[in-house]
């Protein structure tokens, strides 16, 4: 110890005074300072906005919960739940065929994404809402056989079916990467493992694979379903009366533009912040067994 | 079923490996392997890196196929069936079932990460076996207090130590009451202060009459508990014999050389 004391110079380390346990942390001016001018700006921007006669908050406040908007949020998010549920089913089984080794089951699925990501959904939109122009009749038949049933294309493809199913075929395109995505970060071991327990393919895929995969799909998973929340205005092209088009209606007539597009702004980010919250939920529960993982899914919350 | 007496060894051997080739593309790993395995048995596979023992022990419970010779696990051959004079791969669903006495613990322990300690045992006796829940749960409570790991129950892998994730993997691997236990290096990965309580729970099964081969590096375990002990170099086996004759006086000069570097 003696020789210890000798080279640590000055600083003699059985010194109660040094020892760490008792230090102060330097009083954070520079931050404190920072906050103070950002703060101050943000406090004017606010009143900016606030006070400005051209927000029309009155009217903002009158159509917020009009009939007309409600009608088209209903819309926009029965439109979001049901395209993004046939995406994620459809979108599961195209992942699982992409990763097969059977040539002609990977090939097709690559192909669909490949269509289905390669080309605009505006487009995509308008072809299938005018699919009688190319297919008059829809049928059922027997292929190079005789019809089973049939139908008038017309009569099956309303702009709300035209939407549901652009919406999803869309989806299910993007969902199957992000889904292949996942299932790829699955370590090898944990298939080997589960196959040599004897599981069945199925079972190892729902409790080994798929749970484990959860933790790289939910993520990206929440981003498409805020775009897709707002994808869904792209259908207001073949008159389905989204929460956009409605609001578009509402100003066409009374030319509040930017009052009424804060209306849908407001309902947009309502929508997304609870989904952030249920995202988080999610994630927070695939995370179970990582700690680290779950700490992280608890950062962005502190950090607000 | 594991308290197969060792007096039964003039019985039929629970594995026959015949002329076993493997090659990963123009890498031959495996060279004709031959092994009989008696029910009751502790079989040690020793030898140095690459020399093939973990692919031949994957090729039991065909986590690897073969390219050529015949493997059987009590009377049964694995992966294949013989209808008339034509030999058939079994489907994914048949070599599964072929599996469910099989059990295996790997090098990397390789336990669910997603489950609790008590859920990684009950998974497989009833999701593949059948077995009511509550049964599968008070066996695996009784296999994690014989592995000392009953404290554990709910804990999560990641939060164990590596000498407790292999005793659980143990466990894991005893609860599909298993007629045949393959063990992958079990103790490599872990850090020399955890070996230990790993093979005594090794130690434990193996006097207990349960049929082991342990690929291994840990010439103790081998010398202490099994009762044969074979050396594999370059894709076939070298030598074989109890641990008594193998292991100190060893007849080549490839089994001498490579026991050399661990008297040393």
């Amino acid at each position: 110890m003696s020789a210890a004391d000798r080279t640590a110079g000055l600083a003699r380390p059985d010194d109660p005074l040094r020892d760490v346990a008792r230090a102060h942390r330097p009083f954070p001016w520079g931050r404190v300072a920072l906050w103070a001018v950002v703060l101050v700006f943000v406090a004017d921007f606010a009143l900016l906005v606030a006070g400005n006669e051209s927000f029309g908050w009155p009217v903002v406040f009158r159509y917020l919960f009009d009939p007309v908007v409600l009608q088209g949020l209903s819309v926009t998010l029965i439109l979001t739940v049901v395209a993004m549920t046939l995406g994620v089913a459809l979108g599961l089984p195209i992942a699982i065929a992409r990763m097969s080794d059977d040539k002609l089951l990977g090939g097709l699925a690559w192909i669909f994404v490949w269509f289905f990501r390669g080309t605009p959904l505006l487009v995509q939109l308008i072809i299938l809402y005018n699919l009688s122009f190319l297919f008059p009749q829809l049928s059922i038949s027997v292929p190079f056989g005789p019809t089973l049933l049939s139908w008038n294309t017309n009569d099956v493809i309303t702009p709300l079916t035209a939407a549901i199913l652009g919406l999803a075929l869309n989806e299910a395109a993007y969902m199957a990467e992000i889904i292949r995505a996942g299932l790829l970060s699955v370590e090898r071991g944990q298939i080997e493992t589960a196959e040599s327990f004897g599981m069945s393919r199925g079972r190892t895929l729902r409790r080994i694979v798929l749970p484990q995969a959860m933790r790289a799909i939910v993520p990206p998973t929440g981003n498409q379903l805020i775009s897709m929340i707002k994808g869904t205005s792209l259908v207001s092209v073949i008159a389905m009366s989204d929460l956009l088009y409605s609001v578009q209606s509402i100003y066409n007539r009374t030319f509040e533009v930017i009052p009424l597009l804060l209306v849908a702004v407001i309902w947009y980010l309502a929508i997304t912040s609870i989904l952030n919250v249920v995202q988080s939920r999610i994630e927070r529960y695939y995370g179970r067994g990582h700690d680290r993982a779950a700490v992280a899914a608890d950062l962005p919350q502190e950090a607000k | 079923m594991m308290a197969t007496p060792k007096t039964r060894n003039d019985a039929a051997p629970l594995l026959r490996a015949r002329d076993v080739h493997k090659a990963f593309g123009p890498n031959e790993v495996l060279k004709g392997i031959d092994l009989d395995v008696m029910p009751g048995e502790v079989v040690a596979v020793l030898g140095p890196s690459g020399s093939g023992k973990s692919t031949f022990l994957r090729c039991i419970n065909r986590l690897e196929t073969i390219d050529r010779g015949f493997i059987e696990v009590d009377g049964a051959q694995i992966g294949y069936k013989l209808q008339g004079d034509r030999l058939t791969e079994l489907t994914h669903a048949e070599i599964a079932r072929q599996r469910r006495h099989i059990g295996m613990v790997f090098q990397q322990f390789n336990l669910y990460p997603h489950m609790t300690v008590l859920q990684n045992v009950t998974e497989a006796p009833i999701g593949v076996h059948g077995r009511p829940r509550a049964q599968a749960v008070a066996e695996a409570r009784a296999l994690l207090e014989r592995v000392g790991m009953s404290h554990k129950e709910s804990a999560y892998p990641r939060q164990l130590s590596g000498g407790q994730q292999q005793r659980v993997a143990i466990a894991r691997a005893l609860a599909i009451q298993p007629r045949l236990m393959l063990f992958d290096e079990p103790t490599s990965a872990l850090d020399p202060e955890l070996v230990g309580e790993v093979l005594a729970t090794m130690r434990d099964l193996a006097g207990q009459g349960l049929t082991m081969i342990v690929v291994t590096h840990e010439i103790g375990f081998a010398q202490e508990a099994a009762d044969r002990v074979v050396f594999m170099d370059g894709g076939v086996v070298v030598e074989q014999g109890p641990p008594g004759e193998v292991l100190v006086n060893p007849q080549h000069l490839r089994t001498r050389a490579f026991l050399g570097r661990f008297i040393n």
